[in-house]
């Protein structure tokens, strides 16, 4: 893999100690990171460990505690203006004018962001043929679906060519085949401008496309590396076990192979090396019925549940609530 | 990942947003007003329903009042006099109402998009209250029409001067409608709050009823109240073009005074514009505010 982001000169996003404290609870504690031009770089982590707000704070919508970050090489405290001319952002919840067309919302844009307007035209053409919306371009928004509406934001984003594209989620909600289609138009992004990506995302099948994955667990960044050396990095093969007494099982493991299993998803997992030579040990030994197995190589979720302790759907079932209680606060105090 | 082609990443480079300055606000201040325009244009409901209201005060309750005030003495239809409070009233309905839709806009999430870009966000908040009130001037004119209807001619004249007035008071309207807005999360909430600011802004303003002979407290309200000179000034206008006794006129429409001073129709509008200015920079102070 070629990698231009190694060269420091040509950072596109450069992060050093952020942090952002609300009152005494610390939503980022001080981070650092850079990311290349032309990287799409994976932002990962439960709900609630600070991603959110490292975007907005890189976004220019929130202002650090402490710490700096430049981002397209400038300073998102002092030159917010510049960064934000130099930023396309595509969030989870639409904020498109769905009265007005798509091509209506895009002209929109292009005269905030002050686009030369003999350029608007062409540019429109080009986004909207990208993501396939040219035909509809006259189409009120409030008929569109879902997947074309994030599409025509995603169109949006790139308008005014920015030198980095944030994506909030850009596939959640979507179906199999529209999501595949989003990631199609990522790919293409980094063939055709030279754009970095910076993107959050659920789906640990996707943060496979990354080039880099960064992972934050309560305001702090755990790891940064690229998925194969990150997987590389678990070197365990993961082992789910569903069994007649899953606590007793719990307890046997760590009695009779020093194990520590983590119980999720109604089954026990644990992380050995080389799975399948440890299973006929544990049918032998383990003294509790099992009812089913399964090895598994190291995924992304195994990464992310190394890391955080929890699979990524946990992190989301638990956090639901609190989710949905911060979203509605969200809405509430920011917009 | 992939190799990226120097040559496309001139041509992309070509399109770079320029740094700012003035012409960029201007930019952002007509794109605003402009989709208030769209959006007006589009909403054939909201128009005629707009219109509604205005025939409802006038050919109902009009009626209905003018069979208990001496019209036949005065020689003024109460009809007549009501017509000028009804078009501020219009206007001072479908004014806030647009300059509350960012309400809407936010809750919609596309506030956040005027919000995130490189622009100063007064430029947006001017964008919305001009917008807002070129909407409701078009109402208001809409609502003239019907001045024949109720012996007011219409003459190009007073067409224009009352034009000015409208937009002024409109203006006015609209930047107290986004500083009522800038702490507003729901619609609901907005609605609940323009019925209780809309209602007594109209009452108190004289749209309804003449002013002479108010008790003194209830007069207190209504010389407070900037919507009065604004409704004053339209009925001057217009009566400078009824047909009508000198006395009733003056009857009807009595001059608003301060302290025994007659206020001059000049005076009158700056009061208008003077507020509408405070009240739009408090508007972009709070918006400057929000994330």
């Amino acid at each position: 893999m070629s990698a231009p982001y190694l060269d420091p000169s040509t950072c596109a996003v450069e992060v050093e100690h952020l942090a952002k404290h609300y009152g005494d609870f610390e939503a980022v504690r001080g981070i650092d990171f850079t990311v290349g031009v032309g990287e799409t770089f994976g932002f990962l982590g439960p709900n609630g460990a600070g991603k959110s707000t490292t975007i907005k704070m890189l976004c220019t919508l929130v202002t650090p505690t402490s710490g700096t970050a430049r981002v397209a090489g400038h300073d998102i405290v002092s030159e917010r203006a510049q960064v934000r001319r130099n930023i396309g952002l595509v969030f989870q919840d639409t904020t498109l004018d769905t009265y007005l067309s798509a091509a209506q919302n895009l002209r929109f844009h292009a005269d905030l962001y002050d686009l030369p307007k003999h350029l608007v035209d062409e540019r429109m053409r080009q986004v909207l043929e990208m993501v396939g919306l040219w035909d509809r371009k006259d189409h009120k928004v409030d008929t569109f679906s879902g997947g074309m509406k994030r599409r025509l934001e995603i169109a949006r984003g790139l308008m005014h060519s920015p030198r980095v594209l944030f994506l909030d989620e850009p596939t959640v909600g979507l179906d199999p085949q529209t999501r595949s289609s989003i990631w199609g138009y990522i790919a293409e992004l980094r063939q055709q401008e030279q754009i970095t990506i910076f993107l959050t995302t659920h789906y640990m099948d996707e943060a496979e496309h990354c080039d880099r994955i960064a992972i934050m667990d309560s305001g702090e960044l755990k790891v940064l590396d690229t998925p194969e050396s990150l997987k590389a990095g678990v070197g365990t093969d993961r082992i789910q076990i569903a069994t007649a007494d899953d606590d007793a099982a719990v307890v046997a493991l760590a009695e009779r192979f020093g194990i520590e299993a983590v119980r999720s998803e109604g089954a026990v997992t644990i992380n050995v090396a080389e799975g399948e030579r440890f299973v006929p040990r544990l049918f032998a030994e383990l003294g509790i019925p099992i009812l089913s197995v399964s090895v598994a190589r190291p995924t992304l979720d195994d990464v992310f549940m190394s890391i955080t302790g929890r699979t990524i759907r946990d992190a989301e079932a638990s956090a639901g609530d609190r989710f949905r209680a911060a979203t509605a606060g969200f809405r509430g105090a920011s917009r | 990942m992939t190799a990226v082609d120097p040559t496309t990443r001139h041509e992309v480079a070509a399109i770079r947003v320029t740094s700012g300055g003035l012409s960029q606000d201007i930019r952002a201040i007509k794109v605003v007003m402009a989709r208030e325009w769209i959006r007006f244009r589009q909403d054939k409901i909201r128009i005629v329903s707009a219109l509604v209201q205005p025939v409802v005060f006038i050919f109902v309750l009009g009626t209905g009042l003018s069979s208990i005030t001496d019209q036949g003495e005065s020689g003024l239809d109460f009809r007549t006099f009501m017509f000028p409070g009804v078009l501020a009233t219009s206007v001072l309905f479908t004014a806030v109402f647009s300059a509350m839709s960012i309400v809407w806009d936010r809750e919609f999430g596309f506030l956040r998009e005027m919000l995130v870009a490189p622009v100063r966000r007064s430029s947006i908040i001017i964008g919305k209250a001009l917008g807002g009130a070129l909407v409701a001037t078009l109402q208001g004119l809409l609502v003239l029409v019907f001045g024949p209807l109720v012996n007011v001619p219409l003459h190009p004249v007073m067409i224009a001067v009352l034009t000015v007035q409208i937009f002024l008071l409109s203006f006015t309207l609209c930047a107290m409608g986004l500083v009522l807005a800038a702490r507003i999360q729901q619609m609901q909430t907005m609605m609940g709050i323009m019925q209780m600011v809309l209602l007594p802004l109209s009452f108190l303003s004289g749209a309804l009823y003449p002013i002479n002979n108010l008790p003194t407290w209830l007069h207190t309200l209504v010389m407070i109240n900037p919507v009065t000179y604004a409704v004053h000034a339209v009925r001057t206008t217009m009566f400078g073009y009824i047909d009508a006794p000198e006395a009733a006129k003056a009857a009807l429409n009595p001059p608003l005074t301060w302290n025994g001073w007659e206020v001059p129709m000049l005076a009158q509008l700056g009061v208008v514009i003077v507020l509408g200015v405070v009240l739009l920079a408090i508007a972009a102070k709070q918006f400057e505010k929000a994330e």
